[in-house]
């Protein structure tokens, strides 16, 4: 009888661990999820304020053109794969926002266009932008690592990989400019 | 940061219920002196409190509100401080856009309030918006929105609830004491049990002045591990403690005593509303901690984590003991962001964002602006009445 009520005991306290454990992953896998909507969102914003600000600096950027179209070109190729996993889209969207800050950086060249209000309202949302994708991003990965940590770590794992709960992506930046060392010549 | 707010749970239960014992403990004993029974100041206490309870969770942020006269801006008032906002509520996990509130003051200050995470609010003067850089303005947002996210200002204010009621009840129950003890003291001594009487006279005495002052240290010290918690956070969400340190540098600078604050609402902003230069508040009276030591704390910092907070915190203090609970600590470190990954091309300076702050708080007192063509900005006051106004530099008339 009593060692009944010890396997009962036994199986009791298990089913309450698989059952807490497994709605911790649930958990976490919506935060995740969450995580990613969020810089879904932002980024969405910030292909809606490209054009805005290339029909804004155009009148004054007679010379930039290249400068320009690259900032297109990246815009529109984030756009097609925006529907793709987070390692394809981490890369097309670090080009446009490479692209972006070699365009903001040759503004300083046009004191008429740093003097027009409708350009520095766009250029405090796209900084804003910015940094949202990048808090975003923050908190898109340690919502990742948290929940792999869950997934891989011992005991949870069992569960996890009993309940088909699987590892998930980090958002990276691997831009190829920031990884470089700059190039400073002495001659 | 889960686990930073699970442990917080656990401690704050632990003073809350040492606070509340303390006013169980006094209520008994008012009850047992002045009814002879000590469930009548149960009872007393009990019903003092819950009144208080209910009217601070349900009133507390509009109270809190109102008190400092603040004023709800929305996206268009001021742009970059609400994209601050953003950028913390999205850093931080928030799932509600908090409210955001101006103060009509120079002092520079600011607080967060509201009972939970989905109905909040973050405050901030006019002096505060314009003397901070972007940077600077996002440490303290980071700062209030952790007030939030930490649940802090639900805790705080049931504990300054518990701490107000303690206060109350002993400070009527001594002036009873003293002017009700001509007449009362032969209605009791002919009851009988003179020498009990006297021994739960002493008691209620020593409680009365006891229990309002160890309520208050038990306030004060949950409230500056708040603080520590919340800066240790802003670090974490910017990845930047610079931002916070040299936006505390300036607050520290400054001595304006906010108007609108009191002892009451003093421990919800960012510093201390009535400090003074020159002192140096590390004593057990202070709601913060003094504001050179969390700067150097934030300086010394070689990581983003709450354990790098930790080690720099021990590191200023020279002394053992932690201020973050060990299981915030699992995270490790997190890299800092060494130098801001973009510079923020042509950031308005400080005569831009005076200019800005001020258009702003006219704007919210209905005032027009009317910009003349010779540089003068013409205000027009609610209630004008005349059809037109003249510049005064130029001479020029425009209609209103």
């Amino acid at each position: 009888m009593l060692a009944l009520w010890i396997v009962l005991g036994i199986v009791g306290v298990l089913v309450i661990f698989f059952i807490a454990t497994y709605n911790g992953l649930v958990r976490l896998r919506n935060q995740v999820k969450n995580a990613w909507a969020q810089i879904d969102v932002q980024l969405k914003r910030r292909y809606d304020l490209i054009p805005n600000l290339i029909e804004t600096v155009k009148g004054y950027m007679k010379h930039e053109r290249e400068t320009l179209e690259s900032v297109t070109n990246a815009r529109n190729l984030a756009q097609q794969v925006a529907s793709s996993g987070a390692g394809t889209r981490a890369k097309a969207e670090s080009e446009l926002s490479s692209a972006l800050s070699r365009l903001l950086a040759v503004v300083e060249n046009y004191p008429d266009l740093k003097a027009n209000q409708n350009f520095l309202a766009l250029q405090e949302e796209l900084t804003s932008t910015e940094n949202k994708i990048s808090f975003s991003r923050q908190y898109y990965n340690d919502s990742v690592l948290r929940y792999n940590n869950k997934t891989q770590m011992f005991p949870s794992n069992f569960i996890a990989s009993m309940t088909g709960f699987k590892a998930d992506e980090f958002f990276e930046v691997t831009v190829a400019s920031e990884r470089e060392a700059p190039k400073v010549s002495f001659s | 940061m889960w686990e930073q707010i699970r442990s917080n749970r656990i401690r704050s239960v632990i003073l809350v219920i040492a606070m509340g014992m303390l006013l169980v403990l006094l209520g008994y004993f008012l009850g047992l002196y002045f009814f002879n029974s000590a469930i009548g100041g149960l009872v007393i206490a009990l019903i003092v409190w819950i009144i208080m309870s209910l009217f601070g969770y349900f009133q507390g942020d509009n109270l809190m509100l109102t008190m400092s006269r603040a004023r709800k801006i929305g996206r268009d008032d001021h742009p970059r401080l609400y994209n601050v906002v953003e950028e913390m509520k999205i850093a931080s996990g928030l799932e509600k856009m908090p409210d955001i509130y101006i103060i009509d003051d120079t002092a520079l200050n600011a607080f967060a309030t509201g009972r939970d995470p989905n109905r909040a609010s973050v405050a901030i003067t006019s002096g505060l918006l314009q003397k901070l850089s972007r940077d600077e303005l996002q440490g303290v947002i980071a700062h209030e929105i952790s007030h939030i996210k930490n649940r802090d200002v639900l805790l705080m204010a049931m504990t300054s609830v518990l701490l107000g009621t303690i206060v109350i009840l002993a400070w009527y129950g001594s002036r009873f004491l003293i002017f009700g003890s001509m007449g009362g003291a032969r209605r009791r001594s002919s009851g009988g049990g003179g020498q009990a009487q006297i021994i739960i006279l002493i008691v209620a005495l020593v409680f009365m002045i006891l229990a309002p002052i160890m309520a208050q240290i038990i306030y004060l010290a949950i409230s500056r591990k708040r603080e520590y918690l919340a800066d240790a956070s802003s670090a974490l969400y910017t990845r930047y403690p610079e931002g916070l340190a040299s936006a505390l540098e300036k607050l520290g600078a400054s001595t304006g005593q906010l108007k609108s604050a009191n002892k009451a609402t003093a421990p919800m902003y960012i510093v201390n509303p009535f400090r003074k230069k020159g002192l140096k508040f590390a004593d057990l009276s202070s709601t913060h901690p003094p504001i050179s030591e969390r700067v150097r704390i934030l300086r010394t910092m070689a990581g983003a984590s709450f354990s790098n907070y930790d080690q720099a915190y021990r590191q200023v203090h020279q002394r053992g003991g932690s201020i973050i609970p060990a299981t915030g600590l699992a995270a490790g470190s997190i890299p800092l962001v060494k130098t801001k990954p973009k510079k923020e091309l042509d950031e308005p300076d400080e005569i831009q964002r005076a200019r800005e702050t001020s258009d702003l708080m006219w704007r919210l007192n209905n005032y027009k602006t009317n910009p003349c063509a010779c540089g003068v900005k013409l205000r027009v006051p609610p209630g004008f009445r005349e059809g037109s106004i003249t510049c005064p530099r130029c001479g020029r008339k425009y209609p209103v």
